[in-house]
């Protein structure tokens, strides 16, 4: 495959995810890849497919199956000039690596005052959705906000899917790459590879409303869209909303100026409400858009309760309809 | 000498490829060996059954076992009643033979929690999906006993080659030769961690090899030879209760292969050759053990075929069962989070109910 055979009219979000690993490999020698079946397999969702046979087994690396392996190898390659591009199988099986990612790539930069860094990317296929087995469908992603020195970058679409990893594979300091594989592969869109690379920290208007904002990210993005709609057509609501994007740095002014455009807002996103990272959102608003707020803001989230196994989880994850209703609450609400 | 004091490149073989004796027969009465030979079986064929469920959209994605009966029957019918079995995710043959229903193997994998509400009286742990972190939870099982100064249980734990990798691994075996716990650590080596073949999870010549560095005996078994895996898991079962002068542990390492997909979402043509599959193919362990037991009068085309319709109809009514469950009550999911439910909780719940009756179960669903 060469580098032009890309077909960038119609991309699947995991097309994006691939072409921004294979496009950055043959930029950079310094980038590779490795994990659990990323290379001959090309990884379980595909997400590497085609790069063992391209950039060869020394690139694109089939390790043992250890988590905290891999990210540690990783952080040891980070320190030594390379840029690796972890993948964890799924975010479930993430916790072994976390003392790794924590307490030492989140912090290598600030406890060497510089002396070392970690540019390095740890990519998770996250979230619920697709009738997974056990552990497979989980929405953690605020442990990684929580941690200082760590960014978080959620993309949404396959143009920020392959914006973004490339964004944050060149970024000088860990990131958190978490993929939302409910909609790995559920809509295609032209991208354009010759486009400027978004910035990490950017959140973007998916949507322009002006009755209510709702913040979100990832898979919960066109699940927020489809609500929006239903909100217009049912209740004439004019919603607006903007998709995060990155999770750690979030982009305040842009929340606080959709706030400032429609009075009131709404955060979804699939992880458990209580210490979500709903709440840091909510804190951002009120602590630079309280005067502008004209209702309590409302979370909709996963409930406080392990993610179910499938027969529940359409249950279990924010629908359409439970989001349509938190923004019907939110626009009604009166002081 | 006991089959666990040994090389651990020698590999314990009672049968050979062709069914011929080549080592002890173990000590089982004609019942038990066909019912062995009935067990492996039962898990072949629910195995392709509920990859055929899955394919059809009545299951969601399932792990098959395939080409591994000989090492989860012969492991499991060699523990006593009271032993415990803390399992990975690809054992519901051996759950079987520990009394865990077909059913709720189904439930599990069909997507219900109740399918991890295991049995009473089967002494089997719930599946653990996050890979070796059982060990340690079989280990401190067994250390608990060992406490509470009972030494009449084993504590069998089973998991992968690729888990072998695991930082768990390390620990739950370590802490296991530290406090000489009675487990027995069994391998399940089918050579490949999804796509990763054994070689690139360790140097080490064997798996069994692990076992000299935590100080107990590690052996290694033909995985595929369900008369060899029940005399070695026996004797490692034994010894756990009776050490006599060696550590109570032991690392058992069953050689073996899985004929099918790691899951039904894999598609093992990608990452292994069709040669290799066959090769594995011809150490089958239910033509062996069949062919063993017909050779030594105790099964013939009358009782085979008998076999044959009743693990079938055994399996047609596990699957009838499993389908007539109904979908768990959608509140279910807030229940047992905790011993009580915090208020926060039942906030949620109650949201989630008032929702669910203004708009119906409909609207949440997907499919």
């Amino acid at each position: 495959m060469s580098l032009s055979s890309a077909d960038s009219d119609q991309l699947t979000l995991v097309d994006g995810v691939r072409e921004a690993l294979r496009r950055e490999m043959a930029d950079d020698d310094r980038v590779l890849v490795l994990g659990e079946d990323v290379g001959k397999n090309g990884g379980v969702f595909r997400a590497t497919g085609g790069l063992y046979d391209e950039f060869g087994s020394a690139r694109v690396i089939d390790t043992p199956l250890a988590e905290s392996g891999i990210v540690g190898t990783s952080i040891g390659m980070a320190t030594k000039g390379l840029r690796p591009v972890a993948e964890m199988q799924f975010m479930g099986f993430i916790y072994p690596a976390f003392d790794q990612l924590v307490s030492h790539a989140a912090r290598l930069r600030n406890r060497s005052r510089g002396r070392y860094t970690c540019p390095m990317v740890v990519r998770a296929p996250y979230g619920g959705g697709i009738r997974a087995p056990e552990h497979h469908s989980e929405s953690m992603e605020a442990l990684f906000a929580h941690q200082p020195g760590l960014k978080v970058v959620v993309p949404s679409t396959p143009s920020d899917a392959y914006g973004l990893l490339r964004a944050s594979i060149r970024d000088p300091d860990p990131v958190v790459f978490l993929e939302p594989k409910r909609i790995y592969r559920s809509s295609r869109e032209p991208v354009d590879f010759d486009a400027a690379l978004p910035e990490l920290g950017e959140a973007v208007v998916r949507r322009e409303g002006s009755d209510v904002s709702v913040f979100t990210y990832g898979a919960m993005v066109p699940e927020t869209l489809e609500a929006a709609e239903m909100a217009k057509e049912d209740l004439g609501i004019s919603v607006e909303v903007v998709d995060l994007r990155t999770l750690s740095p979030l982009d305040r002014e842009t929340m606080v100026d959709s706030l400032k455009r429609t009075g009131r807002a709404v955060v979804v996103h699939e992880a458990p409400l209580s210490g979500g990272l709903g709440g840091e959102v909510v804190s951002a608003l009120q602590e630079e858009g309280l005067y502008h707020l004209e209702a309590p803001i409302k979370r909709v989230g996963g409930y406080d309760t392990p993610v179910p196994l499938h027969a529940l989880e359409d249950f279990y994850l924010p629908a359409p309809v439970r989001i349509a209703e938190g923004i019907r609450e939110t626009v009604e609400a009166e002081a | 000498m006991s089959t666990l004091q040994r090389d651990p490149e020698e590999q314990v073989q009672v049968l050979d490829e062709n069914g011929g004796v080549v080592g002890e027969v173990p000590d089982l009465g004609d019942d038990e060996l066909v019912e062995m030979y009935r067990a492996m079986r039962l898990a072949r064929h629910f195995d392709k059954r509920a990859v055929s469920l899955q394919r059809q959209g009545r299951m969601g994605t399932y792990p098959p076992l395939s080409g591994q009966e000989g090492a989860q029957i012969g492991s499991t019918m060699a523990l006593d009643d009271d032993d415990w079995m803390f399992p990975s995710y690809r054992e519901h043959g051996g759950a079987v033979v520990r009394g865990v229903p077909l059913t709720q193997t189904l439930l599990y994998w069909m997507g219900h929690e109740d399918g991890n509400k295991m049995t009473p009286d089967t002494n089997v742990f719930p599946v653990a999906v996050p890979i070796s972190t059982q060990i340690l939870h079989a280990t401190g099982a067994a250390w608990a006993s060992k406490l509470k100064g009972d030494d009449e249980k084993a504590f069998i734990c089973y998991f992968g080659d690729g888990g072998t990798s695991e930082g768990d691994f390390h620990e739950g075996l370590n802490f296991a030769g530290v406090f000489d716990t009675p487990n027995v650590f069994f391998c399940n080596n089918n050579q490949w961690a999804i796509s990763v073949p054994r070689e690139r999870q360790t140097a080490s010549k064997t798996i069994a090899h692990k076992a000299v560095a935590y100080g107990f005996d590690g052996v290694q078994v033909d995985g595929m030879d369900p008369l060899a895996v029940y005399k070695v898991t026996r004797d490692a079962v034994e010894k756990a209760k009776n050490p006599g002068d060696r550590r109570r542990p032991t690392l058992i390492e069953a050689v073996q292969y899985r004929f099918g997909a790691h899951t039904t979402a894999d598609d093992p043509t990608v990452y292994r050759d069709d040669d290799e599959v066959e090769k594995w193919k011809a150490k089958d362990p239910i033509p062996r053990l069949e062919k063993f037991l017909r050779e030594t009068g105790r099964l013939d085309d009358e009782s085979v075929d008998a076999v044959t319709q009743s693990v079938e109809e055994q399996v047609a009514d596990a699957i009838d069962e499993a389908e007539s469950v109904p979908r768990p009550e959608p509140s279910e999911m807030f229940e047992s989070v905790y011993a009580e439910m915090p208020d926060h909780l039942r906030e949620q719940m109650e949201d989630f109910e008032q929702l669910r009756e203004q708009v119906g179960d409909e609207a949440f669903l997907r499919e």
